[in-house]
C-alpha cells in the first residue's frame, strides 16, 4: 500500500458523507492503520458538497487536508461530485467508485444549469483518470429496504477494489457498536453487495 | 468511550472528542458554553455523560454568560471548562478582562475553537489575540492526541498559576479525527465552597475582585512570567530535524501537521528543521534562541494572522547581538498567504521557493482540462434552505410584503441558517449580515434616520437563540428610542444550525432535564413592543400580517414566525401533507409565471422535469411541509393530508 493512502469520500450534505468516513475511517483503524480524517461541514450541510479526507498510513498521523492532485481512492456518494474531486485532487492512476443517483442542485431545478447524463459524464472523468467504476449503491439499497445502506454499499466497494486491506470482521465489530443487533445483518449484507458490485461495475 | 477506564487503549476521535475526554480526565466538575461551529461538539460529548461524570454541563445564553458560570464553578474551587467559537471570545471579553485580573481557584480553561478560512462562520476572526491582551497563557496542540493531553494539563497549569488558561483549537483539529492513546480517569467528586472571608488581597480566601488594579496587575504579570519558565521545558514544543537546519520552520496547531506534510513531500527532511510550539503566549525566550541561532532563515506557518510571526521577530529584535542577521518568512513577506486557512500546499509552495527544490502538485495540462470539465459537467451546488424549512415560507413573505409595499425597504440580517437569505435561496432579502444580534441593533439605528430624508421600510430578522444571545438588548434599545422598524424573529424552536441545542426558550437543558422555557412573545411584550405571532406555513395571513406591521409606522414592532425546524426531532421524517404535481393544470414555461416553482422558490424537493416541461415533486426529497401548493398560480400543486 501507497503510504499515506489518501482518500476522498464526497457527496452533498445530508447524504451521511461524515458517517460514511468514520465508520471507513473506524474500520481502517480496528486493522491497524493510523487513521487522519478532515471533514468539512457546517454551513455546507444545507445543500452544498461535502467532503472527508481520509489518510490512512501504517506510520503516523498526517495532515486532515490532502495536497493537490494526491488522491489515490476518491468514493463519491453524488456522481458530479466526483469530477469536482478529480480536479481538484486527482490525477491518471486514482481509482473512482461512483454513485449513480444524482441530487440535482438548485441551479439545475431552476434550469440555470444542465446537469450531466451518465455517459457524459463518465466520458469526461476518462480524461482525468483511468480506473472508474459506477454503481448503482442507491438502488441496491433501497431494494434492501432504506436507501441510507447506500453508503454501506460504497465502504464495502472500497474494501473490495483490493487497494486496502480491510478485514470483513474489522467492518462487522464497527457496524456491531454503531447499529442496533437487529441491523447488523443487513448492513453486512450491503457491505457484502458493495464488495461484489465493485468487480463488475456499469458499463457504457 | 468518554468515560473509558482502559488506559492506553488507541481510539480514533474527533478532535472535540479528544478535547472533552482530556476534560473528563483532568476531573472537570462543571462545562459552559454558547453552540458555534467548529466548538459545539465538545460540550455535546460531555452532556452526553454528564449524570455519569457527575458534570454540571450547561448550554449558556451566551459566550459571556457562560464564561461567568464557568468562573463561578473555579471560585468555588471546582475545575471547570468553558467553550465557544472564536468570536465568542468577543462577546465574553469584557468579562475576561477582569477575570484574569481576579485570578482564578480551581483550574479554569478557556476553549475557543477558530474556523480559518470561515468554512462555518461570516468572519475569520482570531483568538489567539486575546490572550495576549489579556495576558493570559495560550496553549495550541498540534495533533489529536495533544488536543486531549494538553486540554488535561491546561487544568494543572490554570491551578498552578491561578488563572484562567486559553486553549486554541481549529476547524481542522475539533472537525478532524486521529487516533488517541486514552489516559488514566478516576471519577471525581468535587467538593464547591466558595471562601470569601480571608484577607481582601488573598487570592485563595478573599473576595475575587479586582481592586486593587496595579497590585492585582502585578500578580497577574508575575503569574506569565511563572507561566514562561514552565514552557522552557514543556514536552509539547518540540523540534525535529537537523541540529543545524538550512531552514527552520516555526509552527502551530494543524499548521505543524501541514509543515510536516510539505517537508516529507519535497524530501527537505536533511535542510529543514520544525519547531512545534505548543505553548504561543507567552512565547519561551530560551527555547527560541536556541534554534533561532541554529538557522539563518527563519518560516513561521500559522493561521490567521501573523501572531508567532510578529512575537518571534520582536524576540529576534531584542537578541539581535547574540543571533545576529536572520531573514524571515511568513505572512508579511508573502510566503504564506496572509488570508484564509493553510494547508499542506501553501507550505509546499512556500519551502520550494525558499529552498529552490521544484514540486509539481498537478500537470499543467491536466489542471487545465479538470477546471474546464468540473467547470462545465459539475454545476455548482449552491448553499440552500433544506426541504421544508421554515425559513424559505418566511422569506417568501417578507419578499413579497416588501415588494408590495414599494418603498424600496429591507432586511437587516443576523446569524444562523436564516443568513442564507443573502443569496438566492432567501430570495436575496438579506443586505446587511454581521455579528449575533446585530441586525437588530443596526435596523434600531435605521429606524431613527428618518429626519434625514430615509423613507424605506426596516426590518431586522433574528432566530430564537440569537434573540436570547445578543437581539433582545437591541431591541430594548429600539422600543425605548422610539426607532421605526420591525423585528421578524424566526422561531425554529432549537438552535438549528449548529445540531438543535437547547436554548432559553426550550424546556430541556443540554442533558435532557426539563426546566421552564423563557417566553420571547412574553419578553417583546413586557418590553412594551407591539407583538403579533404567525405560522410562517400560513403564507396568506402571515404575508397580511407583514404588511400591515410593514405600514405600522409607531416605533418598534415585531412579529414572531413560528414553526419548528424541518430537522427538528419532532418534525424529522414526518411528512404533514403528500404533495403532488398535477400535469394537466401545470402550464410549464407557458404559465407567465417565469416558473415560480422551481425557479424562484428553489426548494429542492420540487423539481423541473425538463422532458415533460412541467414540475414535479422528488418523493424521495420532499419533506411534506406543502408550502408550495400556495405560490403556484395556476393551482396546479396538490397537497393532501397524511392521516397519522
Amino acid at each position: 500500500m501507497i503510504d499515506p493512502f489518501n482518500i476522498i469520500i464526497t457527496g452533498v450534505g445530508g447524504q451521511g458523507n461524515v458517517l460514511a468516513a468514520r465508520m471507513l475511517g473506524n474500520t481502517l483503524a480496528k486493522s491497524g492503520y493510523h487513521v487522519t480524517i478532515g471533514e468539512t461541514f457546517g454551513a455546507s450541510q444545507r445543500g452544498g458538497s461535502v467532503m472527508s479526507h481520509l489518510r490512512v498510513s501504517k506510520e503516523s498521523a498526517w495532515s486532515p487536508q490532502i495536497p493537490k492532485g494526491r488522491a489515490h481512492l476518491i468514493i463519491a456518494l453524488e456522481p458530479i461530485e466526483s469530477l469536482r474531486v478529480l480536479a481538484a485532487y486527482g490525477n491518471r492512476d486514482v481509482v473512482v467508485i461512483s454513485n449513480t443517483r444524482p441530487i440535482y442542485p438548485v441551479g439545475v431545478i431552476s434550469g440555470d444549469f444542465a446537469y450531466p447524463s451518465l455517459p457524459e459524464l463518465n466520458s469526461a472523468m476518462g480524461e482525468l483518470c483511468d480506473d472508474k467504476r459506477f454503481i448503482n449503491a442507491t438502488e441496491e439499497a433501497l431494494s434492501l429496504g432504506n436507501p441510507i445502506l447506500g453508503n454501506v454499499i460504497m465502504v464495502g466497494a472500497a474494501a473490495g477494489t483490493g487497494l486496502l486491506s480491510i478485514e470483513d470482521s474489522s467492518f462487522e465489530s464497527v457496524i456491531s457498536e454503531n447499529v442496533p443487533a437487529s441491523k447488523v445483518k443487513i448492513n453486512m449484507e450491503a457491505y457484502r453487495k458493495g464488495k461484489e458490485m465493485v468487480k463488475a461495475p456499469i458499463k457504457f | 468511550m468518554l468515560l473509558s477506564k482502559n488506559e492506553g487503549k488507541e481510539l480514533l476521535l474527533m478532535g472535540n472528542q479528544a478535547i472533552a475526554r482530556g476534560a473528563i480526565e483532568a476531573g472537570v466538575n462543571v462545562a459552559a458554553g454558547y453552540p458555534g461551529t467548529p466548538s459545539s461538539e465538545i460540550i455535546e460529548n460531555l452532556a452526553s455523560v454528564a449524570g455519569k461524570a457527575n458534570l454540571y454541563v450547561e448550554w449558556s445564553v451566551n459566550e459571556k454568560v457562560s464564561l461567568e458560570v464557568a468562573a463561578a464553578a473555579s471560585f468555588a474551587g471546582l475545575r471547570s471548562l468553558c467553550v465557544m467559537k472564536q468570536n465568542g471570545v468577543n462577546v465574553a471579553s469584557d468579562f475576561l478582562l477582569h477575570l484574569v485580573l481576579s485570578g482564578t481557584r480551581g483550574g479554569m480553561v478557556l476553549i475557543p475553537c477558530d474556523d480559518p478560512g470561515a468554512i462555518s462562520s461570516v468572519n475569520e476572526g482570531e483568538s489567539r489575540y486575546f490572550a495576549r491582551i489579556m495576558e493570559i497563557p495560550l496553549l495550541e496542540p498540534g495533533d489529536f492526541q495533544e488536543a486531549k493531553d494538553m486540554t488535561k494539563w491546561a487544568f494543572e497549569l490554570s491551578e498552578e498559576l491561578g488563572n484562567i488558561v486559553m486553549l486554541r483549537s481549529v476547524t481542522r483539529l475539533s472537525h478532524a479525527s486521529g487516533n488517541v492513546k486514552l489516559g488514566n480517569y478516576e471519577p471525581v467528586q468535587g467538593k464547591a465552597n466558595f471562601r470569601f472571608d480571608g484577607n481582601l488581597l488573598d487570592p485563595k480566601t478573599g473576595p475575587v475582585i479586582t481592586a486593587p488594579v496595579p497590585m492585582r496587575h502585578n500578580q497577574q504579570q508575575g503569574k506569565l512570567k511563572k507561566a514562561i519558565e514552565l514552557f522552557e521545558t514543556s514536552p509539547f514544543n518540540r523540534y525535529e530535524g537537523p541540529e543545524k537546519p538550512e531552514l527552520l520552520i516555526i509552527t502551530s496547531s494543524a499548521c505543524y501537521l501541514y509543515s510536516r506534510e510539505a517537508v516529507k513531500a519535497l524530501g527537505a527532511e536533511g535542510r529543514t528543521g520544525i519547531l512545534k510550539l505548543g505553548t504561543t503566549w507567552p512565547l519561551p525566550p530560551e527555547l527560541l534562541k536556541k534554534h533561532l541561532a541554529a538557522a539563518k532563515k527563519i518560516l513561521v506557518v500559522e493561521e490567521v494572522l501573523p501572531f508567532l510571526e510578529e512575537n518571534i521577530k520582536i524576540l529576534a529584535m531584542e537578541n539581535i547581538d547574540s543571533l545576529g542577521k536572520i531573514s524571515f518568512h511568513g505572512k508579511n513577506d508573502g510566503s504564506i498567504p496572509s488570508v484564509n486557512e493553510m494547508n499542506p500546499d501553501h507550505v509546499i509552495k512556500a519551502v520550494s521557493s525558499i529552498l529552490a527544490i521544484p514540486y509539481d502538485s498537478m500537470p499543467e495540462d491536466y489542471e487545465k482540462k479538470g477546471m474546464i470539465l468540473s467547470f462545465t459537467k459539475s454545476p455548482n451546488r449552491e448553499l440552500t434552505f433544506c426541504p421544508g424549512c421554515p425559513h424559505r415560507a418566511s422569506y417568501w413573505s417578507i419578499n413579497r410584503a416588501l415588494t408590495m409595499d414599494g418603498r424600496n425597504g429591507f432586511v437587516c440580517g443576523d446569524i444562523g441558517c436564516y443568513t442564507m437569505a443573502i443569496l438566492p435561496a432567501g430570495f436575496s432579502t438579506i443586505k446587511t449580515a454581521h455579528s449575533m444580534g446585530s441586525g437588530t441593533g443596526i435596523a434600531s439605528g435605521f429606524g431613527k434616520l428618518k429626519s434625514f430624508g430615509m423613507e424605506q421600510p426596516v426590518v431586522s430578522v433574528c432566530g430564537d437563540s440569537t434573540f436570547y444571545h445578543a437581539a433582545m438588548p437591541a431591541l430594548v434599545n429600539a422600543v425605548h428610542n422610539g426607532s421605526d422598524m420591525l423585528l421578524v424573529i424566526l422561531d425554529n424552536s432549537g438552535t438549528a444550525m449548529t445540531g438543535f441545542q437547547p436554548h432559553p426558550g426550550i424546556p430541556s437543558d443540554a442533558t435532557g432535564n426539563e426546566l421552564p422555557a423563557v417566553d420571547i412573545e412574553g419578553i417583546c411584550r413586557s418590553i412594551g413592543a407591539k407583538t403579533y405571532t404567525s405560522d410562517p406555513f400560513d403564507i396568506a395571513g402571515t404575508e397580511k400580517q407583514l404588511l400591515e406591521l410593514i405600514e405600522d409606522n409607531s416605533g418598534a414592532r415585531v412579529l414572531i414566525l413560528k414553526q419548528p425546524c424541518a430537522l427538528s426531532p419532532e418534525k424529522k421524517k414526518e411528512k404533514r401533507y403528500t404533495v403532488s404535481v398535477d400535469s394537466d393544470l401545470c402550464r410549464g414555461e407557458e404559465c407567465g409565471c417565469n416558473r415560480l416553482c422551481t425557479r424562484v422558490f428553489r426548494c429542492p424537493g420540487l423539481v423541473w422535469n425538463a422532458e415533460k416541461g412541467k414540475a414535479m415533486i422528488d418523493e424521495i426529497i420532499c419533506a411534506g411541509c406543502g408550502v408550495c401548493a400556495d405560490i403556484c398560480p395556476a393551482g396546479a400543486i396538490k397537497r393532501s393530508e397524511v392521516k397519522p
